[in-house]
């Protein structure tokens, strides 16, 4: 995984509570087999017409909202299965943050595992960024800091692993492979038990 | 020792190394479901690291997801929905022949839906960690395993490590006493339990289901509630073993057996909430105020008896989900025009749910406008319940009877509705498009679906089961 330590982008605002993943990539484009070209079906039936062209109404699709990196989504953002696709697909859409006030548990985790800074903020925050769509932000993983255009800035809370293995572009699986003696010791013990 | 509820019991006896402020434990993982969905990317990963797959021994496969329910035709070619679905159940089977993973596949006589075969074979066990790329692994909650649904890098992981890194998370009792209605089940408790907690109320929070009414649930009636766990958002549901679950476990292909099984019970014996231990939420239910539960918006929080009218919606997004829906607030459920009824899935496609379903069409048709489908979990539940004559039942009736798949909960194998078709389902979703771009989803219990496939409306199926109690009497 790259390091992520700064995103600076204008907003995009979808703020429809309970996007499910099933909303951010339907599952019939899950018989892939590899992560990439996912972007394409991102928001798939939400994003286009039947015909195929864009739905003027799906506000991804507004001019102001194209090449936003930031997206800020409505309360309980990615419930529902447990695709990685979902990740994966906001990723090569372009999207590199997702703000909300709550982000359901496995999404946040997938994300967070591909890069994809997953960041819960305050009631209030959410609720004045949902309203000012299109807004500059600076979001700073290391001091854990969203700054707004005037150059006010609110903290928030990431699970310091996660932000470590953001900074740090921490394989996980590396980190893991590295304690194969302890998880053979705790596999003795347990048979010897 | 102080005294831990089940769940810190669990997460404690599977600690490879603790958590810190800096880091997340590492939690040891008994058993590891793998289905042709979200495992591919994951065996590639291995591959790419010149990584071998930990312990075989504790990783199961089927086919599942993307897998037609029809029959393969006279040439024995499977009706896959695209070449893309041919071609993702394929690398399954080259990658578990790969790396020596036991595969349910075709020829398996035990092949099913993930959470239904895991049960089935005995593998799923009290104590247990489980995971599987699935949501509804919260199923396996049902015989006392922490088990839960994890993304493909974390398959990965296991795969490499047997191993996650996880944060504790939190715990929620969900206390449920008294005892539930005639005509009244499983599924109708959990989703009255997901609508009085919404849908984002159990996140961060493993569950435990608890009360008298609950050790009165049999094993598919407790899978059913567990399965939905992760509909109100929480990651894991939970129910301390009893005598009920060795009972059902006793005697399958994986539990333990003679002496073995012996000092496995009487370590799940422990297995359960000591007094005095504290959950960081509680809440509580009354069974004997639970009717039969339908959604009528497009997350599963959105659900009410059928019988109750639909709430007014509190903002665009609430009525946009009624749009979508083409419900009206203040009119209940009940009488909506059906034009779809789908019987399967992890949540109902076991032999109970099965025998729910065709108490009602037993002797009745489908309505003319409604198609039925009636999907069994497993080759075992399709065993089982043609040996009862189950099938004759729902094929006398006008249903479908189908092979075992996740079918129409996920819709990616070719069974779907049409755009604006309303399904009354007995699955665990009814986002928008689900079932189908443009369909609807009404989530409700086998015999609600039942007696809605019938009347060709949403229908009450206590009426059905009145009149079936009239015509034995007038007999």
């Amino acid at each position: 995984m790259k390091p992520v330590i700064r995103i600076h982008s204008r907003t995009a605002v979808l703020a429809d509570e309970n996007i499910d993943t099933d909303r951010i990539i339907p599952a019939r484009f899950l018989t892939t087999t590899t992560r990439e070209g996912l972007g394409k079906h991102c928001f798939n039936d939400w994003r286009y017409l039947p015909d195929g062209s864009d739905n003027p109404a799906f506000p991804l699709n507004k001019p102001e909202a194209k090449d936003c990196a930031i997206l800020v989504a409505g309360r309980n953002f990615g419930c529902g299965s447990s695709r990685e696709h979902a990740p994966w697909a906001l990723l090569d859409y372009g999207i590199r943050a997702v703000v909300s006030s709550e982000i359901a548990d496995i999404f946040r985790n997938n994300a967070l595992k591909n890069g994809l800074v997953a960041i819960v903020i305050g009631a209030d925050e959410h609720r004045w960024l949902l309203d000012n769509a299109g807004v500059d932000l600076s979001i700073d993983v290391r001091a854990q800091t969203i700054t707004l255009p005037g150059g006010n800035a609110f903290r928030f809370e990431l699970e310091p692993f996660a932000r470590h293995c953001l900074l740090e572009g921490v394989d996980q699986m590396g980190f893991l492979l590295q304690h194969a003696a302890a998880i053979t010791a705790f596999e003795q013990q347990r048979e010897a038990a | 020792m102080s005294a831990r509820t089940l769940f810190e019991k669990l997460w404690d006896a599977h600690l490879v190394v603790p958590e810190t402020a800096d880091t997340p434990a590492i939690l040891y993982v008994d058993l590891h479901l793998v289905h042709e969905v979200t495992s591919p990317q994951a065996f590639d990963e291995l591959r790419a690291r010149g990584l071998r797959l930990r312990r075989a021994d504790r990783t199961l496969a089927t086919l599942d997801h993307s897998t037609p329910t029809l029959p393969a035709g006279a040439d024995g070619e499977r009706l896959y929905a695209t070449p893309q679905a041919r071609a993702q159940v394929s690398k399954l089977e080259t990658n578990c022949r790969e790396f020596g993973v036991e595969l349910h596949g075709w020829d398996s006589a035990d092949r099913g839906i993930v959470h239904v075969i895991g049960p089935e074979l005995g593998a799923t066990q009290p104590g247990m960690t489980i995971v599987c790329g699935d949501s509804h692994t919260s199923t396996h909650g049902a015989f006392g395993a922490l088990a839960f649904g994890i993304g493909t890098t974390e398959v990965g992981h296991v795969m490499a490590t047997q191993c996650l890194l996880q944060r504790k998370p939190k715990t929620l009792a969900v206390h449920v006493d008294g005892r539930l209605p005639q005509g009244v089940g499983a599924k109708d408790l959990i989703l009255h339990v997901i609508g009085t907690i919404g849908v984002n109320g159990g996140t961060g929070h493993v569950i435990e289901y608890r009360g008298s009414a609950i050790e009165a649930l049999s094993m598919e009636a407790r899978m059913t509630v567990c399965n939905m766990s992760i509909e109100a958002g929480a990651r894991a549901g939970l129910i301390a073993p009893d005598e009920t679950t060795f009972a059902w476990l006793k005697g399958r292909p994986r539990t333990p057996q003679g002496e073995a099984w012996e000092r496995a019970v009487a370590h799940w014996r422990t297995l359960k909430t000591d007094d005095g231990a504290r959950y960081d939420r509680e809440i509580h239910v009354d069974a004997s105020q639970v009717r039969p539960t339908v959604t009528f918006g497009t997350h599963p929080g959105s659900a009410i008896a059928l019988d109750a009218p639909v709430p007014a919606a509190r903002d665009a997004v609430e009525q946009r989900a009624l749009d979508y829906m083409q419900t009206r607030a203040g009119q209940p459920m009940a009488g909506t025009k059906v034009d779809m009824v789908f019987v399967g899935s992890c949540t109902n496609a076991r032999l109970p749910d099965l025998r729910e379903a065709a108490d009602i069409l037993r002797g009745r048709r489908v309505a003319r406008h409604v198609r039925m489908l009636v999907v069994p979990g497993s080759e075992a539940v399709r065993r089982q319940a043609e040996a009862e004559g189950l099938h004759e039942v729902f094929l006398a009736a006008g249903a479908e009877w189908r092979l075992p798949g996740c079918s129409m909960c996920i819709a990616m194998n070719g069974d779907l509705a049409a755009p604006g078709q309303l399904v009354v389902s007995t699955s665990n979703r009814n986002f928008e498009g689900r079932q189908g771009q443009g369909a609807r989803t009404v989530l409700a219990s086998p015999a609600t679906a039942a007696a809605s496939a019938v009347a060709g409306h949403i229908a009450d199926p206590r009426e059905y089961l009145s009149m079936r109690v009239q015509e034995e009497q007038a007999a």
